[in-house]
């Protein structure tokens, strides 16, 4: 089966970045290039005034299944990825029961292939259970397919539990992803500790918090060369330190969040639920400090660390609604805002969310070189709308952003050479 | 002029006309609180709940008086008495009070921000009797009357609030309603129990005592409160009491005729020497009589036809 | 002075005075002596013309007449239907009502529903021996059986008509007119 997708603007960081067509065969990338001609029997998809894109990857995603599926299933988490222009995601494992064995991998693989929607990725635990503890069998859930490691929800406290990870983790080459948080620190914080969280009579949880975390896992990278992977970085702090270790050859990846370098605390204000995440909405000295981590290469990936909750959880008073917000319908409107503001340019944007998370991974994707998969992802660069919540894919309303006028919108994308959205 | 609001639900967003509306109709039921038969008909009809998530008969008991004098009905809802301790949330809590016809909810609870979400989904009128650590909107201006009735003017007036800052929401609101009405504000207490940056609220932050209090027109002094703290903010009561406890000696360190004042109940030998808490009792005393009055003002200036 | 187009006025200053001079006689005549007589005029129109209703009958009888200040807006009946509630002002009688002959000032009577609030006020306050009511214009169009017992002029209008009363002491000059 051939598809042509023809008149569009191609980008694909590195190689192209111009006026070209994609002819796809088979699910993989026969030919890209200006002016190609159909064969037989090819669908037409005609990408006039479009981006031709590869489809987006994204390393760090909640969709709930098992054990959470009021929230979210595998099949409306990968539907909501689809229309976000997301064809790989990558899966916490903190579902119930927690992704720490082979068969929870499988069970999660089998759904997205009956979804048939977006590749679906899973992300092991750490540690059995996600308690911390002891090791879970990391060559087994390689084996069934897990791409990273992580006890993501949480933190990993034990840093003697951490060194064990990155070590025993190098004999599968992979990555290990630790959510940074101090957990003495950051006790019955639900905001972050500054002046807002003073007016609100709200306790913080303070920069510092992330800042003790990113330091000790820095270390622990350095001391074990082991493969690192920090995610949803947001503050001042942390940009800092990893900069530094990169600039001495750590091994070291690190994700940021659309809400992480557009929204500052000041969302919170009136108590607004729906602004509640962790790490949380932090200061605007963060928030310049991870777009110029972006800027410089500090931060490699933009990734959207995507929580969907019911909106029952999400109607509680402060302190009892949960952390989260999701992500995968807005983050390539909100990351053009980067592009308006000057901070990156189209490519770079394009690249943030395709090759360079699949490199951090090691995936096979993100990419439309010839004999890539045929993930792709069509854009209208122009279209102006508006974030309405209640038209979301995904099963969670909740996100910081409803009614933003954004411009630049995904009209397609293609898994497997295959339109899966619309 | 009037409240063009439907609920009270914190001191920060009130201007400075509206505090002085809520004080100046204040004073007028402060005269119905003085008659023989201290009943208006205003709210004949009207429903007010109580809605007391925390154990306080003190603001109770004065919103229940508040809203009888003005001929309300009354209904107070303590947490365990009903479905609430079953794990009903709070939103369905107040929508069942709600059905019931309820025109007012006054909201006493743990988690900040409980009486904002409360407002925006209900129809009825929302008063803030405390939530967590937030804000105490009628205690703030019970106290600028009490200030007012005894020191005339606020403004310019040198005031020290002496305690735990970071969890009191007494605090919030009096530095809100003192700062708006161009008092000079100092806050004192251990760097453990002030909030950051809460200097950027213009108030001027002292960690000793003494110099804190040094001139100040009026000495207001926070109850110590055990149950909101986690790790301890302090090694002990015995270090807190000798360095923050209000003592005659430090009382002399302030204005000749200072005032001291306390939101209550005083806890005697901690934060304020027995001796100087008869000094302090006359003045809650009053505190009480004007905490009736204003809280009829903010039935009365919420309960406009809507 | 300007007079606005289509204004009419129906008492002037010296029509004013003559009127409450009347008045005072009468009130006088009838209780037979003003010991036990209080004047409580009504915020806001009623406040003043008590004050020179109390200040003639010193005149006429030697003896100075208890004047208080009434605010009814607790006890009107119409607070439920208004989108803001009314600017609240003080209730100063600093004496005790009770066994004493009461009278009412006002200024104008109109449906008689300020006067029903009035009354109500003053039973919350104490027991007088007897309520009486004084105004300056009676413009009629009651809705509620009540009746001034002294009057200073009686005024024929048409219901959409309006009657305002000016008085020297908030700006005046004194005068009462009737605005279409």
């Amino acid at each position: 089966m051939s598809v042509l997708i023809r008149n569009g603007r191609v980008i694909d960081p590195g190689r192209v970045n111009g006026p070209a067509d994609v002819l796809i065969d088979n699910g993989k990338i026969a030919a890209v290039g200006p002016g190609l001609k159909a064969p037989a029997g090819a669908a037409v998809i005609d990408a006039a005034g479009k981006w031709v894109l590869p489809g987006f990857v994204d390393l760090h995603v909640h969709l709930r299944e098992p054990g959470f599926e009021y929230k979210e299933t595998i099949a409306t988490g990968a539907a909501a990825a689809v229309a976000g222009g997301f064809t790989s995601v990558c899966c916490m494992p903190n579902t119930q029961p927690v992704n720490d064995n082979q068969s929870i991998t499988e069970f999660i693989l089998d759904k997205a292939r009956a979804a048939g929607l977006a590749n679906i990725f899973p992300i092991g635990a750490i540690t059995k259970g996600s308690e911390g503890k002891e090791l879970a069998e990391f060559g087994d859930l390689k084996q069934a397919g897990c791409v990273a490691l992580s006890d993501d929800g949480k933190p990993v406290v034990n840093s003697m539990v951490m060194r064990r990870a990155l070590e025993y983790a190098r004999a599968f080459d992979l990555p290990v992803v630790d959510h940074c948080e101090c957990t003495h620190l950051s006790e019955g914080g639900c905001m972050n500790e500054g002046l807002v969280a003073t007016e609100m009579g709200l306790h913080g949880i303070p920069a510092a918090s992330e800042d003790v975390m990113v330091s000790r896992n820095l270390a622990l990278a350095e001391l074990t060369g082991g493969r690192l992977h920090l995610a949803h970085l947001s503050t001042a702090g942390s940009v800092r330190m990893v900069r530094e270790a990169k600039s001495r050859g750590v091994r070291v990846t690190a994700e940021a969040c659309p809400h992480h370098f557009l929204l500052t605390e000041e969302a919170v204000r009136e108590f607004n639920t729906n602004a509640k995440m962790n790490p949380p909405l932090r200061s605007r000295k963060d928030v310049e400090a991870v777009k110029a981590g972006l800027k410089d290469g500090t931060i490699d990936v933009i990734a959207t660390d995507h929580a969907p909750h019911a909106v029952f959880e999400k109607q509680r008073e402060f302190d009892y609604a949960p952390f989260g917000v999701v992500g995968l319908e807005t983050a390539w409107g909100l990351a053009l805002v980067l592009v308006e503001e000057g901070v990156l340019t189209v490519e770079q944007v394009v690249a943030a969310l395709t090759s360079r998370p699949a490199r951090a991974f090691g995936l096979a994707k993100g990419t439309l070189a010839v004999g890539a998969d045929a993930d792709l992802t069509i854009v209208d660069p122009e279209a102006q709308w508006v974030v309405d919540p209640e038209q979301f894919k995904s099963k969670g309303r909740n996100t910081p952003f409803a009614g933003w006028k954004l411009k630049g919108r995904v009209v397609s994308t293609l898994v497997g050479g295959r339109v899966v959205y619309p | 002029m009037s409240l063009k609001r439907k609920d009270l639900l914190g001191i920060q967003d009130l201007s400075v006309e509206e505090i002085n509306l809520i004080l100046e109709t204040a004073e007028s039921f402060k005269e119905v609180s003085g008659r023989d038969i201290k009943k208006v008909p205003t709210l004949r009809g009207k429903t007010v709940v109580n809605l007391f998530f925390e154990p306080s008969t003190r603001t109770r008991t004065s919103f229940e008086l508040a809203a009888k004098r003005l001929s309300a009905d009354v209904i107070n809802f303590a947490v365990s008495a009903s479905s609430i301790s079953k794990g009903e949330t709070l939103l369905d809590t107040a929508r069942n009070i709600e059905a019931m016809q309820a025109d007012f909810i006054v909201l006493r609870h743990p988690m900040a921000g409980a009486p904002n979400g409360l407002a925006r989904m209900l129809r009825a009128s929302v008063v803030n009797a405390g939530d967590g650590g937030h804000e105490h909107p009628t205690q703030a201006l019970l106290d600028l009357y009490t200030l007012r009735e005894k020191k005339r003017e606020i403004k310019g007036l040198r005031l020290a609030i002496v305690g735990d800052i970071a969890h009191s929401r007494v605090a919030r609101s009096n530095i809100y309603a003192l700062t708006k009405l161009g008092a000079e504000v100092r806050v004192v207490g251990p760097p453990t129990m002030m909030p950051r940056e809460i200097e950027r609220l213009g108030v001027k932050v002292f960690y000793d005592l003494d110099e804190g209090l040094r001139g100040v027109d009026v000495i207001m002094m926070l109850r110590l409160q055990l149950e909101r703290q986690g790790i301890a903010l302090f090694p002990s009561i015995r270090e807190y009491s000798r360095l923050y406890c209000l003592t005659p000696e430090r009382v002399r360190l302030a204005a000749p005729d200072a005032l001291v004042m306390h939101p209550g109940p005083i806890n005697r030998g901690v934060e304020i020497a027995p001796e100087v808490a008869d000094s302090v009792s006359s003045v809650i005393l009053d505190q009480v009589t004007n905490g009736v009055a204003v809280r009829m003002a903010v039935l009365y200036l919420l309960s406009g036809g809507k | 002075m300007e007079v606005k187009k289509a204004e009419r006025t129906v008492m002037d200053a010296q029509e004013i005075n003559r009127a409450l001079t009347r008045v005072a006689h009468e009130i006088s005549e009838r209780s037979r002596g003003v010991e036990t007589v209080a004047l409580v005029g009504i915020r806001s129109g009623g406040v003043h013309l008590a004050n020179r209703l109390a200040q003639r009958l010193k005149e006429i009888e030697g003896t100075a007449v208890p004047v208080g200040t009434l605010d009814i807006t607790l006890y009107r009946d119409d607070l439920n239907a208004r989108k803001e509630q009314p600017v609240l002002r003080k209730t100063e009688i600093p004496f005790d009502i009770t066994d004493l002959k009461i009278i009412l000032v006002d200024d104008v009577l109109f449906t008689g529903r300020t006067i029903r609030a009035a009354m109500d006020g003053l039973i919350d306050l104490g027991r007088p021996a007897e309520v009486q009511l004084a105004v300056l214009v009676d413009r009629g169009h009651r809705q509620l059986p009540i009746k001034a017992t002294y009057v200073g002029k009686n005024l024929p209008t048409a219901l959409e008509e309006t009657v305002e009363v000016f008085l020297e002491e908030t700006g005046g000059p004194d005068r009462v007119v009737i605005l279409p």
